[in-house]
């Protein structure tokens, strides 16, 4: 292997969440959940004699992402059609942008284990989605529900030399778009599609080696798998002496292995033109530039801005803006100056993430406010309740939206620091227990963990766990030096 | 009732406002008219006579309305019955481009030309027959038989928009629309002795046009006279939000006798007068153009130093955009389809089948032109030669105001004639070619009659959005002149 | 330039158009003759002129991305020659040739 060096080029589709199609008004629905061919018209089905109308806002998005990747944006590109017989394909071509593309010459920054890295993106560009196909008792079917939906792709130069990085960059151009509020990034709803280029070369040759294209990868887990699989595949071809076929692969996602669709012979003869329907797309300087002032901080910058400004670990900053509304959240919460951001960073990567993931929503349709969390959390800080009670709380703030403080009063959470009562929990707990007290003090120590769960029970989780250790100590050492005395 | 056939648009407009007669009346006189004539004319590919009877119904409605109130103004062409040719959608009525490929398809909805007319009040006939896709220019290549030309019904009625032309001058209608792409409503509107009006590219919206070659398809109409395409015409014309090629500048509202003739400069391409051409046509056209010169135009020879290209430009660009634009037609989701073995078959039989020779030939033309290796040579070289020949014009309309020339080199031919040799047929174009390759309109208009009594027809050509005038200029020249006013005997 | 009958084939192919022999035969004559005729392009210098790609000084209107309702779906399925559950029907395709 380490003869050998990979290069990948990764080409990148993602479907905009524009409120209607590319060229015609119907709207953009969830194609993969809408009644088939519920959200259709004339234009998207290819109907004789129908003619496309651009959406702005699919220029103004594509626009977004363009800078956001630092690409130069054309003031003048031109729409092609790209032709090919397909039934999902209804016009027989597809409009996409050939010669002058809206944008290129960009780069994306990547984290390596190496540092930082630029992948440079080579061009940027505007076409429409086709319709899907499903297969269904020995026939397929067509639902053109996401015929004409407003694609961008992004096409990298192959700068990429790892699986890893292959993660990095996807991952990357993943949360810019979802940073940017151009794209769902839902990959299993199909918005995010990849496509790679793999060859690989022997370590310091110039050429390249043949390459291969891998087709519709639509999850990082099947697009690194298939990678791998295919630079294992070359690799070994090469060490074999064997040569590599220039051809489209398919990744098989059931046996695991790439699958050839197309040699080179039979590759298509697009015969792209300018299209005729649709003059020069003009975007000028002023508009470019409003857009340029009214993109967000972007994930990189942001992550280091936390860094910076709050003292967190890289890796946390990371997970914090990886998602733009958890990063907002995060923010926001910091910005009431509640609680210390280094813990709000705990408690949003914590115990909100596990709930998250426990319930497999995101951020927004939880019902938790940064301010809550912050409450909660400098409430925590102060100590007028305890750690577990705090998730208690988070949980009951997480699905009712209710004020942190009005739940802790309702529920008489306040943490109980009277250390009397304590004290006669702690001694009604060892009366209660005498054979594992023995074996406490016979040396088992393991237990006063075990002790101090039950304690913290009875008093319904309300204890101050400071008090209750304090308390527990001693009552062993009254133990210990009553049983000495005896 | 063939008095109220023999009325022009503007006549039979003028009989509906003063209640002479009704749109009812119009109407079932264009119906009994086909009735009566069509078995041999073979114009029309579908009759809508209830659709029809409907619209006029509604027509005299808003009429009478209009007569007892008169503020809100009636347009002209309410009332009056229209064809349209066969590749401009009408919403649930057969639409078939004169293939097989489109047998049985109704569109879910109307052009916006059309359109536009029925919302003025107009009342549509019918679908009238062409090439297969406009393509050819004698309408001999619809896949449901030849249209014949009301003068001599052997004879072609020229093409593609050849069943418009026909049911014009056969009186079946008081005007029709058509599509140009390569002179497809001047020369049959010249072989059949009407008036017809190829507007500038983006003048008239093409939503809902069956697209042959994108960026040379103009939608035009024809009438017996200029006055009457100006009504049409003002209508069909304008900006539509639903074609990004139709341009928003206003259409003038101008009266066709604002004309100074005295000192309009009429330019006259030396290239347009060919070997081989018929001499009965040179004549009839000079003489046209002394007419011009007799009203005061200053009349001067130019010179369109490409126009020997067109022909070769046009037959790779027109096919190129076809090619992609009849890629459509796969029997997917309209049409009849082919069943085959596979999803492949179905595509290659299908296709392969329902599509007529000429159009199976332009799709092979313009496929081989676009494809790997070729595009360069064939496709961009014709693009490049395009803007020389665009400039052609431009150059010349620094110098006049009008073009004035043939439309064909002959008369109507008669049917068959060029068999199977399409080289031979193309070449008929190359006086019509260069309008559409340069986006300007033009206006073909009867001048003359040859010595088997057929039509000659002259055309003007005017810069770019410059209709109006060219419908003052042939107004004024049928002012003076009554070769429009000809009808054949039929 | 003529074109061979191979070529011919393919550009058939290309365009999904079963030929006859019969039709491989005349259009591989004819499109050769109207080839040949199209090469005196190739005499033209065209070496600093632009492409006209369309005759308007325009540039693509942008639309504002409102959606407006589709059309019902028995409209748009009312052509179709194979229809089922709401969708278009055609012969399965087996692999991803797009
Ligand atoms: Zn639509």
């Amino acid at each position: 292997m380490s003869d050998f060096q990979t290069v990948i080029g990764l080409e990148v589709h993602a479907e905009f969440s524009t409120q209607s199609k590319m060229f015609c008004g119907c709207p953009v629905v969830d194609s993969t959940e809408a009644a088939p061919n519920s959200a259709v018209c004339e234009i998207c089905t290819g109907m004789p004699g129908t003619l496309p109308v651009l959406n702005a806002r699919a220029v103004e998005f594509a626009i977004r992402v363009a800078l956001a990747l630092d690409c130069e944006i054309a003031n003048t590109s031109v729409f092609a059609r790209k032709n090919y017989f397909y039934p999902d394909l209804p016009k027989g071509f597809q409009i996409s942008q050939y010669s002058l593309p809206l944008a290129e010459h960009g780069h994306l920054t990547i984290e390596t284990p190496d540092g930082e890295k630029d992948i440079r993106i080579r061009r940027v560009h505007l076409e429409e989605d086709t319709g899907r196909l499903l297969h269904r008792d020995g026939f397929s079917l067509i639902d053109f529900n996401r015929s004409g939906v407003p694609l961008l792709e992004i096409v990298s130069e192959p700068d990429i030399h790892s699986v890893e990085e292959v993660r990095a960059y996807a991952t990357g151009l993943r949360s810019i778009l979802r940073y940017l509020d151009v794209c769902s990034g839902d990959m299993e709803k199909g918005a995010i599609r990849f496509e790679a280029n793999v060859s690989v070369r022997p370590l310091g040759s110039p050429q390249l080696g043949t390459r291969t294209e891998i087709k519709n990868l639509n999850s990082f887990r099947s697009m690194v798998r298939a990678v791998s699989h295919e630079v294992k595949r070359q690799t070994q071809l090469l060490c074999e002496g064997k040569e590599i076929s220039q051809e489209t692969l398919g990744w098989d996602v059931a046996r695991g292995v790439t699958v050839s669709q197309r040699s080179k012979e039979e590759a298509h003869d697009y015969r792209y033109f300018p299209e005729p329907d649709l003059p020069p797309l003009y975007v000028d300087d002023t508009w470019i530039e409003s857009i340029r002032e009214s993109l967000p901080e972007l994930p990189l910058a942001r992550q280091k801005r936390l860094i910076v400004e709050h003292d967190l670990p890289p890796y946390q900053a990371g997970i914090l803006t990886s998602e733009k509304e958890i990063a907002d959240f995060f923010d926001a919460a910091v910005e009431t100056g509640l609680a210390p951001p280094i813990k709000l960073a705990h408690w949003i990567t914590g115990d909100l993430f596990s709930l998250l993931n426990q319930e497999n929503i995101d951020l927004q349709q939880s019902k938790i406010t940064p301010v809550a969390l912050a409450e909660l959390v400098s409430i925590v800080e102060r100590g007028e309740i305890n750690l577990t009670s705090g998730k208690t709380v988070l949980a009951e703030v997480f699905f009712t939206g209710r004020d942190p403080s009005k739940i802790i009063a309702k529920f008489s959470l306040d943490q109980v620091s009277d250390v009397e009562e304590i004290a006669r929990l702690v001694s009604e707990v060892l009366n209660a227990n005498p054979e594992q007290v023995s074996a406490y003090l016979a040396g088992k120590q393991p237990l006063f963990q075990w002790f101090f769960g039950q304690v913290m029970a009875a008093a319904k989780g309300r204890a101050n766990p400071q008090i209750l250790q304090e308390q527990l100590a001693a009552a062993f050492q009254q133990y210990q030096q009553s049983s000495a005395e005896e | 009732m063939t008095e109220l056939s023999d009325l022009n648009l503007l006549e039979a407009a003028q009989a509906l406002r003063s209640g002479m007669t009704t749109s009812q009346e119009l109407t079932e006189t264009c119906l009994a008219r086909i009735e009566a004539c069509d078995d041999a004319v073979q114009a029309f590919l579908a009759l809508t006579p209830d659709l029809a009877m409907q619209q006029a119904k509604s027509a005299d409605e808003r009429i009478l309305s209009w007569r007892k109130k008169s503020d809100e103004p009636l347009p002209l062409v309410c009332g009056i019955p229209l064809a349209v040719k066969d590749v401009l959608c009408l919403q649930d009525v057969p639409t078939t481009c004169g293939s097989r490929i489109l047998e049985g398809f109704r569109p879910p909805y109307t052009a916006t030309s059309v359109q536009r007319l029925i919302q003025a009040g107009s009342v549509i006939l019918g679908k009238t027959n062409t090439d297969e896709f406009a393509m050819g220019s004698s309408t001999e290549n619809s896949a449901y038989g030849p249209t014949h030309n009301p003068w001599k019904l052997e004879r072609v009625p020229g093409g593609s928009s050849g069943g418009s032309a026909a049911a014009v001058a056969a009186r079946m209608c008081f005007a029709a629309l058509g599509t140009d792409t390569g002179g497809s409503v001047r020369q049959p509107a010249s072989f059949c002795g009407v008036s017809g009006l190829k507007t500038s590219y983006g003048r008239v919206s093409r939503y809902g046009l069956i697209a042959y070659g994108s960026s040379l398809d103009t939608v035009g109409c024809l009438a017996r006279n200029a006055a009457d395409l100006q009504p049409i015409f003002t209508i069909m014309a304008g900006h539509d939000p639903l074609d990004s090629t139709c341009l928003v500048d206003p259409v003038p509202q101008v009266s066709l006798d604002q004309i100074e003739l005295r000192g309009l400069r009429i330019g006259v391409p030396r290239e347009y007068f060919i070997e081989g051409m018929q001499t009965e046509v040179e004549t009839s056209v000079r003489e046209a153009v002394g007419v011009y010169e007799s009203l005061g135009a200053v009349v001067s020879e130019i010179s369109l130093p490409h126009t020997d290209l067109a022909v070769p430009v046009y037959y790779l660009i027109a096919p190129a955009e076809a090619s992609a634009n009849l890629a459509r037609f796969d029997g997917i989701r309209f049409g009849p389809r082919i069943e085959g073995a596979d999803l492949l078959a179905e595509y290659l039989d299908t296709r392969g089948t329902l599509f007529g020779s000429e159009v199976k030939r332009r799709i092979m033309l313009g496929t081989y032109a676009l494809s790997a290796g070729y595009y360069d040579a064939y496709y961009g070289q014709a693009q490049k030669v395009r803007t020389l020949i665009k400039a052609d014009f431009e150059e010349a309309f620094q110098k006049v105001d009008l073009i004035a020339c043939p439309v064909a080199p002959t008369t109507a031919f008669p049917i068959g004639q060029h068999g199977d040799d399409p080289l031979a047929m193309y070449l008929e174009d190359v006086f019509t070619l260069p309008a559409n390759l340069a986006g300007v309109p033009g206006l073909s208009f009867p001048v003359g009659y040859d010595s088997d009594g057929l039509p000659i027809g002259m055309q003007l050509i005017a810069p770019h959005l410059a209709e109006a005038s060219l419908l003052q200029a042939t107004h004024a020249y049928q002012s003076t002149t009554a070769w429009h006013k000809e009808q054949p005997s039929l | 330039m003529g074109l061979s009958i191979e070529e011919v084939r393919h550009i058939a192919d290309l365009a999904r158009l079963r030929l006859t022999s019969d039709e491989e035969r005349r259009y591989t004559e004819q499109l050769s003759a109207i080839l040949e005729y199209a090469a005196r392009l190739k005499a033209v210098d065209t070496s600093h002129i632009p492409p006209t790609a369309t005759v308007l000084p325009l540039r693509a209107p942008l639309r504002p991305d409102v959606p407006r309702p589709s059309t019902p779906r028995e409209h748009i399925l009312s052509n179709a020659p194979q229809e089922k559950e709401g969708m278009f029907r055609v012969p399965p395709v087996l692999d991803t040739t797009s």
